[in-house]
């Protein structure tokens, strides 16, 4: 792979912002993920397909630090030095996923609390950073409701009052407000109806764009390939089997599975 | 408690000095001191079985218990009253233990064990307050799992708990919590000052006694050493404030004091009175009065010796939509301040914070 020769621009940032390589992880005898390696470049929107069971979801815990690989290291380098994920202390790990990370969850309810309004949620980051001006967190909180296409009006209703679609868009707005350099979705859109996905998608990308986030997105759908992300990994039985740009992996396929892959999108 | 199994005569009881065995004792004093080395972090330790049943001070009786000696004067309080069912028998037990002094006087104490309240004198230096502590995990309604919770503690997370705030302040306007509310300890650990009310709260900053909490069924121990700073957790433009009333101790006339609301009929008539029993009879031996203690007095719900009634002003203090005939009726003054409440919960009633 020549990535590098995509970034014309690399002297502007002369380190990728996270380094990934040979991450591995073995369920036993089975292989979750093995030997996966690349770079994420600030700004940059990888997207991580293939079908389920192919090892997409390992890949991103191992890469959130929720799991730990049984080989291979992550260097993050958001902060002041690079950080080996795996090396420093638990505490630095929560701390930098509380701030520098975020991550969005599939499902909404293991993102979200559930029992505490739409402002908590947003709110919860800022305080935990030790923000502790109500009017000013308040403030931030609507803000971001709005960025997330959320009344106003419904800062102080509960999660559980809200649609699927803006619970996913209330967890969105509750990762980014601490502004993250990196956030991790997982099947950002899965579980929505299409044109609430496409009203999400639309938002994402502006997001992405505005904020120029680093993001790593891990779906089965290659519309939402298409149309979030820079780069593509598709994988196969734990095995990345073909990366590239996405529109070169998407229109000029050369793995047989990713051939098949995108042979297997159903028009409309 | 075996003490019917004493030889008659034989004055020498069958049990230990203070209750439990040396060895307990050594032990939760590893933990105190612990606890006092490390203000506001939770120390586990081995909680025993107390003859009496969990959730009724099981570990204040156990922290008193390792600490007490001949030398020392013990008060006890439930709900700030020195008479009241479980402030009663734990004295008792004290008394008959380990030969304890035991005074209802805060300032003659040595040891004040407590539920509920800190009392209105202030303390002294020298003094140990020990606190019965039902819920020793501030952070327990907020995140269900032990492991968590410790570890937040550990690294001092403790964004969450301003969640909670903020949630209170956005559905009601102010943060409701008004009986164990949370503090910052040493400026480190988020601590749970066991169910009393937000007003004795400030009562703990820079106390000069030594102040233990005991949680038995919890089996944790917690403590402030004297002069820690000890801070109400609040928001910048949401500042902390403790409760007030809008009148004063209906028999002493305190206006400073934490008063509990009595009912006293079943037509709506009700007076406020200090809780803290020993601050409220000491203020009226000083001659203060308040409006309602001329009633109180005739319905035998306070026991005043003649010379500090003052006669004259009973009807003009009388509340006008009463009638006179009845007052005092159907009012036992035993279930009026002693009865014995588990959390707190009812503390807020006709409270303004």
């Amino acid at each position: 792979m020549t990535l590098h020769a995509t970034f014309p621009d690399t002297a502007l940032e002369p380190a990728p912002l996270l380094s990934v390589a040979g991450i591995s992880r073995f369920y036993g005898e089975r292989i979750g993920c093995a030997d996966v390696s690349f770079d994420l470049w600030p700004g940059e929107v990888l997207g991580i397909v293939g079908e389920s069971g192919s090892g997409k979801s390992t890949l991103l815990r191992c890469l959130a630090g929720i799991d730990k690989p049984d080989a291979g290291e992550v260097l993050f380098r958001g902060g002041p030095a690079p950080l080996d994920i795996y090396s420093v202390s638990e505490q630095e790990r929560r701390r930098l996923m509380r701030t520098a990370w975020g991550i969005v969850h599939q499902n909404p309810r293991d993102g979200l609390r559930m029992d505490v309004t739409a402002g908590g949620n947003v709110g919860e980051r800022l305080m935990d950073r030790g923000d502790r001006h109500y009017g000013a967190i308040r403030e931030r909180a609507l803000d971001w409701l709005q960025r997330v296409e959320i009344a106003g009006a419904r800062i102080d209703d509960r999660p559980r009052q809200f649609s699927g679609g803006m619970q996913q868009r209330l967890q969105i707005a509750r990762v980014l407000v601490s502004e993250p350099r990196l956030v991790f979705m997982d099947e950002p859109t899965g579980g929505l109806d299409v044109s609430v996905q496409a009203r999400l998608l639309d938002l994402l990308r502006v997001l992405v764009r505005d904020l120029g986030l680093a993001a790593i997105i891990v779906t089965h759908d290659l519309a939402v390939a298409r149309l979030l992300t820079d780069r593509l990994m598709v994988m196969k039985d734990g095995h990345v089997v073909e990366q590239g740009l996405t529109d070169q992996v998407l229109d000029d396929p050369h793995h047989a599975y990713t051939q098949l892959l995108t042979s297997a999108v159903l028009g409309v | 408690m075996t003490m019917h199994q004493m030889p008659a005569g034989d004055t020498k009881p069958a049990y230990n000095y203070a209750y439990l065995d040396e060895q307990t004792k050594r032990m939760i004093r590893r933990a105190l001191l612990k606890a006092v080395a490390v203000p506001g972090y939770q120390v586990p330790f081995g909680s025993r079985e107390m003859p009496l049943a969990r959730g009724w001070g099981t570990g204040g009786i156990q922290v008193t218990a390792a600490i007490i000696g001949p030398a020392d004067t013990l008060k006890v309080i439930d709900q700030g009253a020195d008479d009241t069912t479980n402030a009663v028998s734990i004295r008792k037990f004290f008394e008959r233990t380990a030969d304890a002094r035991t005074t209802e006087a805060t300032e003659e104490a040595t040891i004040i064990q407590t539920r509920h309240r800190i009392p209105e004198a202030p303390l002294k230096a020298g003094q140990v307050m020990v606190y019965q502590v039902p819920m020793p995990e501030p952070l327990r309604r907020l995140e269900p799992r032990e492991a968590e919770t410790r570890k937040m503690h550990a690294w001092a997370e403790y964004g969450l708990m301003q969640v909670k705030l903020y949630e209170d302040i956005a559905r009601y306007g102010e943060i409701t919590k008004t009986y164990d509310y949370p503090v910052m300890v040493n400026g480190r650990y988020v601590m749970a000052p066991s169910p009393i009310p937000k007003f004795d709260n400030p009562k703990m900053h820079m106390s000069p006694a030594l102040q233990l909490f005991g949680a038995g069924r919890e089996k944790r121990i917690y403590a402030l050493p004297p002069h820690t700073s000890v801070k109400s957790l609040d928001f910048e433009d949401h500042p902390f404030r403790i409760q007030s009333w809008t009148e004063p101790c209906g028999l002493c006339g305190a206006s400073d004091s934490y008063l509990d609301e009595v009912v006293i009929d079943d037509r709506g008539g009700r007076m406020f009175v200090c809780s803290d029993s020993h601050h409220c009879e000491t203020r009226r031996e000083a001659g203060h009065r308040g409006t309602m203690l001329g009633d109180a007095t005739a319905s035998g719900f306070v026991d005043l010796s003649p010379s500090t009634v003052i006669p004259g002003d009973r009807r003009e203090a009388r509340d006008p939509f009463r009638n006179p005939t009845e007052q005092g009726s159907g009012m036992d003054p035993g279930s009026a301040v002693g009865s014995a409440r588990d959390d707190g919960a009812d503390m807020q009633t006709g409270v303004k914070s």
